[in-house]
């Protein structure tokens, strides 16, 4: 019977049809185990290697020759301060631009070379930004190998970060928000100090934090402005018992940061700092594993509470 | 403020019109004062371009001074530090292309395939899941992968064939690969996730399977978005520092092979960083001359990834 044999045929076709879409699931759910697999891999050799070494002189001593006294207090402390200055230039400057871009900006020729450069540093690989700061932060300006040279670099870097979060968060705002504003007489600056800037501080917030998690990580232009891999002694305290009881010599410090103590110890061929190495890359990890979690959960958050 | 209603415009005494014309005057004046202040932090993101394209140019034309351009182009041996200097850039760009070839080889299928995968196939929940896992996978720092890489994989890759030296491109670039995944599956999904379902919907109502709509309408719908997600792999492969710096060794070597250890661009820019060369010297200068090879290629993706994106644009 024709008919019927083609019947066959036709759910034969149908059949190895639906195969592919079998086999490439299977295939896509391979190649997310691999990724799957690969951090599992990597954290689980830190946590093994690391761990045992972890304990409280690890965080409070300084580094050394010897590697069993070696720790990473200069670092930690290099890296909180260097946050701290990243921090304080990029959150207002990203915020500001962001805030710029989405409320004030008319449609012409100057705003759309600002977008463009946001977009394209999005895309300049890292240590550029470490020769940008070399020339310019380092010799130009004088500011020397410093924890504010570093502050000043990463900031730059995680800038366009911040400023696409705050965009995004500002864009997804309803329109009926500002005219409501607007209509009883607020001014625009009013308009975005009492309402944009407050309703869209979570997912400047998200952003902030994933951009502090990468600057934290972040070793190239650091190493490239100059920061030193051997540092034993900490900056001069932010807080002073005199008055005016804060100080910012620390701003001027040279300083060492958690990547570059790691790298330091990775680059050694004796074992015994490897393992230091993977004591501090699991601080490290850490670190960036929790900023990053706090920044989805945060966003998950958002999306479950906030319904315009 | 007159402005606002509530209790502080009731409790202010009611004004003339000349002192109104004053406040108000004031007002406009703030306010032009603040977007300029906001127009000058916009403008941070131009003057650092500036400063990157200054700083970079103002360097190598001083290198430049020193080594000819078609020395710098030509020369196949890169020893800048040596008595007998040579600057060959082509000795770092093989270590970059090579390494770069090796990363993209795993990242680009990988990306795609867990893009379409999450986008048309994976149930919500998996989805949910896979994506935040998948963005703290691009999180780790690069240092913990150059650690990973060459303390972890190298000892693998060297079990299965033992000559393989300590440092090689073969496991930077496969450790490089799966940290790029993530850029190009977050970037490649959003793209197919915003093509419309009446697409899809046309498609299977055509009889066509989850398969075929994603090969032959998704895909190809969402190919602009997909080529950027390709382009940002490329520019962060090209880019890598630290990933190479510890795993791939930094010895200049003008070879394709990944099986060897070499030198890339970046690389070379954190050996030299990381001994303390005087400022205003030779070996100073080529570091910027390499850094603005790296601009130039970097560039050159995102002038060819625009136009990609242009051609393959579609619009709904």
């Amino acid at each position: 019977m024709a008919y019927a044999k083609n019947l066959e045929e036709i759910r034969a076709l149908v059949a190895s049809h639906k195969r592919w879409d079998l086999v490439f699931a299977c295939v896509g759910v391979l190649a997310l185990m691999i990724g799957v697999l690969t951090f599992v891999a990597l954290f689980a050799d830190m946590a093994i290697k690391g761990v045992p070494r972890l304990d409280w002189d690890f965080f409070t001593n300084f580094p050394s020759r010897r590697a069993g006294q070696a720790g990473i207090l200069t670092a930690w402390v290099g890296s909180c301060l260097v946050m701290l200055t990243t921090a304080f230039f990029a959150v207002p400057l990203g915020v500001a631009a962001g805030l710029y871009l989405e409320e004030y900006a008319p449609k012409n020729w100057v705003t759309d070379i600002i977008e463009i450069n946001v977009t394209n540093l999005a895309g300049v690989p890292s240590i550029v930004y470490g020769l940008l700061a070399l020339g310019l932060f380092v010799y130009q300006f004088g500011f020397g190998q410093s924890i504010l040279s570093a502050g000043l670099t990463l900031a730059l870097l995680i800038l366009p970060v911040v400023i696409v979060a705050t965009r995004e968060a500002i864009r997804s705002i309803p329109q009926g928000i500002r005219e409501g504003a607007y209509a009883l007489g607020a001014t625009q600056w009013q308009v975005c100090k009492d309402h944009i800037v407050p309703y869209s501080s979570a997912g400047i917030l998200t952003g902030v934090i994933i951009g502090m998690a990468r600057a934290i990580g972040e070793t190239a232009p650091i190493i490239t402005i100059g920061a030193l891999t051997f540092i034993a002694f900490l900056p001069p305290s932010p807080v002073k018992a005199a008055p005016p009881f804060v100080s910012f010599e620390w701003l001027t410090s040279p300083f060492t940061v958690m990547p570059i103590q790691m790298f330091n110890w990775t680059s050694r061929p004796e074992a015994a700092f490897l393992v230091n190495a993977a004591a501090a890359g699991f601080v490290l990890v850490l670190m960036t594993l929790a900023m990053n979690g706090l920044a989805i959960y945060i966003r998950y958050r958002l999306r479950k509470t906030i319904k315009w | 403020m007159a402005a606002v209603p509530g209790l502080a415009s009731n409790t202010m005494p009611p004004l003339d019109a000349g002192a109104r014309l004053k406040q108000r005057r004031a007002r406009v004046l703030r306010e032009r004062a603040i977007e300029g202040v906001l127009f000058l932090a916009a403008l941070v993101s131009v003057f650092t371009t500036i400063g990157i394209v200054y700083v970079l140019v103002k360097e190598s034309v001083l290198f430049f001074t020193h080594v000819s351009l078609w020395d710098f182009l030509t020369d196949t041996q890169w020893t800048p530090l040596f008595d007998d200097a040579h600057f060959g850039i082509m000795v770092l760009l093989s270590g970059t292309i090579t390494s770069s070839l090796m990363a993209l080889s795993i990242a680009i299928p990988l990306g795609t395939i867990i893009a379409i995968y999450l986008s048309e196939f994976a149930p919500f929940s998996v989805r949910e899941v896979a994506k935040p896992f998948l963005e703290l996978l691009g999180g780790v720092p690069t240092i913990v992968y150059g650690y990973f890489a060459l303390l972890f994989v190298t000892p693998i890759l060297q079990w299965f064939y033992p000559a393989l030296p300590g440092f090689n491109i073969l496991s930077a670039g496969i450790v490089m690969g799966i940290m790029i995944i993530p850029y190009v599956s977050s970037i490649s999904e959003d793209a197919m996730r915003a093509v419309p379902m009446a697409l899809r919907e046309g498609s299977y109502a055509m009889g066509a399977t989850r398969f075929q709509t994603a090969t032959r309408v998704v895909v190809p719908a969402a190919f602009s978005g997909i080529a950027s997600a390709y382009i940002l792999g490329i520019s962060r492969a090209v880019g890598e520092t630290m990933i190479l710096a510890v795993a791939a060794g930094m010895q200049p070597s003008l070879t394709f092979n990944p099986l060897e250890p070499a030198a890339t661009i970046t690389a070379y820019i954190v050996q030299v960083a990381l001994g303390d060369l005087p400022h205003g010297s030779i070996g100073y200068q080529t570091i910027f001359a390499a850094g603005l090879t790296l601009m130039l290629f970097t560039l050159l993706f995102n002038v060819a990834g625009h136009f990609l994106r242009k051609r393959y644009r579609e619009a709904y």
